[in-house]
């Protein structure tokens, strides 16, 4: 591509995304006006934008507390299992929502292995799987092992001689927290909470699965709700803007306070000392031992459930194969086109970076790939849907809508993974490359292809897993044809056919993990890892 | 012969204004503190910047001018070596010569002889099959010296190339580029933060202070400068004459 | 392992491709198309007849099958919907999208007669929260004492999706009146869950979720007949009982009519009506034999109704009681 052209492909894109996002919003304009929205006059409305904010904050609020003594736990001890159980936490970022959500029905639900337990004591289980508590039971699961994990990074990164200095001056374990620990874990607060909170309260596969009726609906549940169940569109429009109003609103109040997730590197390692006594031993087990109640048990419900005899006959079903088939279809459909779309906008924002010294507009060019956070899939469906209705069978796009929804929502993603990687190609070789005369086609295949295959891969793999996992998208536009492993196993788990959904949750897990490796490796090439 | 004549950039809070000459063959040393604008000196010659004004020739040995600044950075007639990042990292010594050749690595037999050769000329005839990260940083110095050997331009741009080596192996690098510049008649332009290898290596000198070049003079002005700029520069308190 | 996931994907995008007989779409609700329901036998008899491709779409339960067509509109590929009950016939009507079924209906002994030139009848029944005696040894005798009783749990279905959802609004709304919100939220207390259709809820009961489920009176029948287990009973209540009528049409946009109209004829020929009582274990709405032990006291002995015009008039504001009643 001759030079001159270089706001081409960033530019189409960018016409694309802004098509893409105010088309519907214009849509749920046109149908909700913003003037007739009176929030407090409905009812309804106001019990579903309560309860949102409600179990985001608990959800969020918990999350951190049990975090914070776990963290401290985890930089205090070296223990057998230390490492895994940290490798594990990690997990719960990659795993799709749906799984771990089988897995707390195994654990936790009627005739799981909890109710089990209690029953042959001659107890019963009180009921809190669904609802409220159930909800926060759930993101409790998801939120608890970020969070630890930020927050022993922070600790981590203290400088040893800060912790030398302190054992020298004989501080007691609660004044090491006071003084060193809890300005650490302070600076990180903000951040971290406005995260969680975002995450429970965009939180859609956890609400639909365990929200047990209209007594536990978030904004984006009854968005489909309204659409689905009521064919009421002007109801969708208004939830899907206050929905949109909302999130903006946080989306604004996180953006006060930036703050970079600490680097995992930690050049000076120091063993605190401050382990020994019997107040922190009891501290220490009692929060690792919590967390591993909540944490462990439903991971492992979900591999055993791999040794179920019935399982055999659950994997026979045509039905499970079919929708694995779209499955993998949407998944690698969707991962190629964020991938285009990420690398067409990153040409153009990293020549406006690097050669134009525009700074400022690469930024914003980039930030439209961001529009899934502004818009969130929710509220840009139901536009899609309220846009297209006139026109089309919806329904009959689905395949395509799911697409385009799943590789919108994991462009921030690809971009964060492409962007660095791309601009050190540039940044490291852009002149070296000019003076030997290595552009076009030479230029994409000796320069660009071979650095930047291990961030392809990677960030294809991330796309590829994020729709595999997707819940939201597909309720809305799935049917009997248009399956999906998550929206089978979201059926299953609702009509409480565990057998089959174990078959089907198993399958999906060994597919998001197959893919982590092999797409790392085949895309990524024999040096993948090294880089 | 190289010709700059007033090439000026402006930026938001930066300007520069540049004339100079370079004859093929010479050893023109650059000099100046950080932030003078050594470095944009060379981008604006190499066409990785482009000016805002001035112009830029080269004056064939036939006497035939030509206007640099049209002209692709690849179709200039420079090669440019820098501090660091001279080399792919993912592709063998063989291939980081041979990209000096052809962009997309179709190389004829004479052309895989010159790139043994060139080898041969620095002593990494051994290591061609080797890459950047399994080299010492003197030897992928010498490896792209090689490149600009097989390039076969009049003149190369020097941007603190050796700034990061030992001193022994500094003073052997010097020595090559001496030799180099001598048996192919090349012109070379020389960043350096060391005085002492301007006057070790090269015949004049420029000092660049804020975008402009402030002083010209031969090597044997170092030490004994002639104009205050070149004192202030060498840290001495006042000229010496 | 690839070529069959290679396949599928394929197959995924080019269902449609091959086919050379026409393909008559058909949306039904979930357990009339499962393998154990009655929509696989229908299918075989009738493509015996008519030289086409039938194809059931299952979606959740009755009522999401009204709700999918309004968001398909008029571009809907569907040429005919089964399993919409006589309590959506006034919003059906209002989408405009059904067109006269051209049937002859001659055949029909409903117990209240049928008079309607859209909407085909096929099976009827009475909704009834159904029971495991062998656990459950008092039941309920009224809806009263279900709402009332603390010890109980019950499953039912979202009147939103789901017909046998919607008759228990209707229930409430006709035994309780304007007190209906409050009787809302007393079984909100005991209810386990709501699901979207009558499979869910109803699996879930065999799981021994809950003591009770809403489904039919004629639901026990399927346990003594199929399965040869006596413990399942319907409860049967003192205030009496809303009978459903499920109906089939075929819609205006129907790329299919004729065929849409033979189908339609079909479903109340002997040859489905046959099919009926030990398939969607509902009562055939023409004269066939009923199998034997399928019957066994469970006639409801005193039956409610309510009207079209009452339904379309209270409907929406009825399902926002609801919504708005369980949901504190």
């Amino acid at each position: 591509m001759p030079r001159r052209y270089w706001w081409l492909p960033g530019g189409i894109t960018a016409g694309l995304l802004l098509a893409v996002g105010l088309g519907p919003l214009i849509a749920l304009l046109s149908q909700a006006p913003l003037a007739a929205t009176p929030l407090w006059q409905d009812p309804y409305l106001r019990q579903v934008v309560i309860f949102s904010l409600g179990q985001a904050a608990l959800s969020t609020g918990l999350s951190l507390l049990l975090a914070l003594p776990v963290s401290r736990a985890l930089h205090r001890r070296r223990f057998a299992g230390r490492s895994l159980l940290l490798k594990l936490f990690g997990l719960s970022q990659v795993l799709p929502v749906i799984i771990a959500l089988f897995g707390l029905v195994a654990v936790h639900g009627h005739g799981g292995w909890l109710a089990r337990l209690l029953s042959s004591l001659g107890l019963s289980l009180p009921q809190y799987l669904y609802g409220l508590s159930g909800i926060v039971l759930a993101h409790l699961f998801f939120n608890v092992p970020l969070a630890a994990r930020w927050w022993l990074q922070s600790l981590e990164r203290l400088p040893a001689n800060q912790w030398r200095l302190a054992e020298q001056l004989g501080l007691a374990s609660w004044s090491l927290f006071h003084h060193l620990e809890w300005p650490a874990l302070r600076a990180q607060l903000p951040a971290l909470a406005g995260l969680i909170f975002m995450l429970c309260f965009t939180s859609f596969a956890t609400v639909m699965a365990l929200g047990g009726g209209p007594g536990a609906t978030t904004l984006e549940v009854a968005i489909y709700q309204a659409l689905r169940y009521d064919f009421d569109l002007q109801a969708a429009g208004q939830l899907a803007l206050w929905q949109l109003l909302l999130s903006g609103l946080i989306l604004l109040l996180h953006h006060r306070w930036p703050s970079e997730p600490p680097q995992l590197k930690v050049s000076d390692h120091y063993r605190r000392q401050d382990g020994a006594r019997l107040g922190a031993r009891l501290h220490d087990g009692a929060s690792l031992a919590l967390v591993a109640l909540l944490y462990l048990p439903p991971l492992l419900a979900i591999l055993l459930s791999g040794l179920r005899p019935e399982l055999w006959r659950a994997l026979a079903s045509p039905r499970l194969w079919h929708s694995t088939g779209q499955s993998l279809l949407i998944g690698t459909l969707a991962a190629s086109l964020a991938l285009g779309l990420t690398l067409l906008l990153l040409i153009s924002s990293r020549h406006l970076r690097l050669r134009l010294g525009r700074r400022h507009w690469a930024q914003g060019l980039e930030s439209l790939g961001n529009l899934i956070l502004v818009l969130p899939s929710a509220v840009l469906s139901t536009g899609l849907f309220i846009l297209l209705m006139p026109f089309t069978d919806v329904f009959g796009l689905g395949l395509y809508l799911v697409v385009l929804i799943n590789a919108l929502a994991s462009l921030p993603y690809t971009l964060r993974t492409l962007q660095p990687a791309m601009e050190a190609v540039a940044h490291r070789y852009d002149r070296l490359a000019d003076s030997l005369g290595l552009a076009g086609l030479a230029r994409l295949t000796r320069l660009e292809w071979p650095l930047l295959r291990p961030a392809l891969g990677r960030a294809f793999a991330l796309a590829m897993i994020l729709s595999l996992g997707d819940l939201g998208a597909i309720a809305l536009f799935g049917s009997g044809e248009l399956q999906t492993l998550p929206w089978l196993l979201y059926q299953q788990l609702g009509s409480y056919r565990l057998n089959e959904a174990a078959a089907t949750a198993l399958l999906l897990l060994a597919l998001c993990l197959a893919l982590l490796g092999i797409l790392e490796r085949g895309i990524g090439g024999k040096d993948a890892d090294c880089r | 012969m190289l010709i700059a004549d007033e090439l000026t950039l402006c930026q938001d809070d930066w300007q520069g204004c540049f004339s100079l000459t370079l004859r093929r063959g010479e050893i023109l040393g650059v000099l100046g503190h950080s932030g003078a604008g050594k470095s944009t000196l060379m981008a604006l010659l190499a066409g990785f910047l482009r000016p805002d004004g001035g112009r830029l020739l080269y004056r064939s040995p036939d006497k035939v001018e030509q206007d640099l600044l049209p002209l692709a950075p690849a179709a200039r007639p420079f090669t440019s070596l820098f501090q660091s990042h001279n080399l792919f990292e993912h592709l063998s010594a063989r291939d980081n010569i041979g990209l000096g050749l052809h962009p997309n690595l179709r190389l004829n037999q004479a052309q895989q002889a010159a790139i043994t050769a060139a080898a041969q000329r620095l002593g990494i005839a051994e290591l061609l099959d080797r890459r950047p990260d399994q080299l010492s940083g003197g030897q992928q110095q010498r490896v792209a010296l090689a490149r600009c050997l097989v390039r076969r331009q009049p003149f190369l741009l020097l941007d603190e190339p050796f700034s990061a080596l030992d001193p022994a192996l500094r003073q052997e690098m010097l020595a090559e580029l001496a030799s180099l510049a001598r048996d192919e008649d090349i012109g070379v332009l020389f960043i350096t933060h060391q005085p002492d290898e301007v006057r070790q290596i090269g015949e004049r000198f420029v000092l660049i202070e804020a975008g402009a070049v402030a002083w010209e003079g031969s090597v044997e002005e170092l030490a004994a400068p002639r104009g205050a700029a070149v004192s202030r520069y060498l840290g001495l308190s006042a000229p010496a004459g | 392992m690839r070529h069959p996931i290679l396949a599928l994907m394929l197959g995924g995008l080019s269902s449609a491709a091959l086919a050379q007989a026409p393909e008559l779409t058909v949306y039904t609700y979930s357990s009339f198309a499962s393998e154990w329901g009655p929509g696989p036998k229908i299918e075989a008899a009738f493509e015996a007849q008519c030289h086409c491709d039938l194809k059931f779409v299952s979606l959740d339960d009755g009522v999401a099958i009204l709700n999918r067509l309004r968001l398909e509109g008029r571009h809907s590929p569907a040429d005919l919907v089964v399993g919409m009950d006589d309590a959506m016939l006034a919003d059906a009507r209002a989408t405009g999208l059904f067109s006269p079924h051209g049937a002859d209906l001659s055949a029909l002994s409903l117990p209240g007669g049928w008079q309607d030139d859209t909407f085909v009848p096929f099976d009827y029944g009475y909704f009834a929260f159904v029971y495991d005696s062998s656990k459950l040894k008092n039941p309920p005798k009224s809806l009263k004492e279900l709402v009332e009783r603390p010890d109980l749990t019950i499953l039912y279905q979202d009147p939103r999706t789901s017909t046998p959802g919607q008759g228990l609004l209707l229930w409430v709304k006709q035994v309780y009146g304007d007190q209906a919100a409050a009787a809302w939220q007393q079984l909100a207390k005991k209810t386990i869950t709501v699901t979207k259709g009558w499979s869910e809820a109803y699996g879930m009961f065999l799981e021994g979720q809950a003591d009770l489920v809403l489904s039919y009176t004629s639901s026990p029948a399927y346990h003594r007949l199929a399965e040869n287990k006596q413990q399942y009973r319907a409860a049967l209540f003192a205030e009496g009982h809303l009978p459903q009528i499920e109906v089939a049409a075929r819609l205006k946009s129907a790329p299919h009519p004729e065929l849409a109209q033979q189908f339609l004829q079909f479903m109340v020929s002997d040859q489905v009506q046959t099919l009926i009582p030990t398939g969607n274990w509902m009562y055939p709405v023409t004269q066939v034999a009923l199998p034997e032990h399928f019957e066994q006291n469970e006639l409801p002995a005193k039956t409610l109704s309510l009207s079209e015009t009452q339904i379309q008039q209270g409907r929406k504001a009825w399902i926002q009681e609801w919504r708005q009643a369980v949901s504190r």
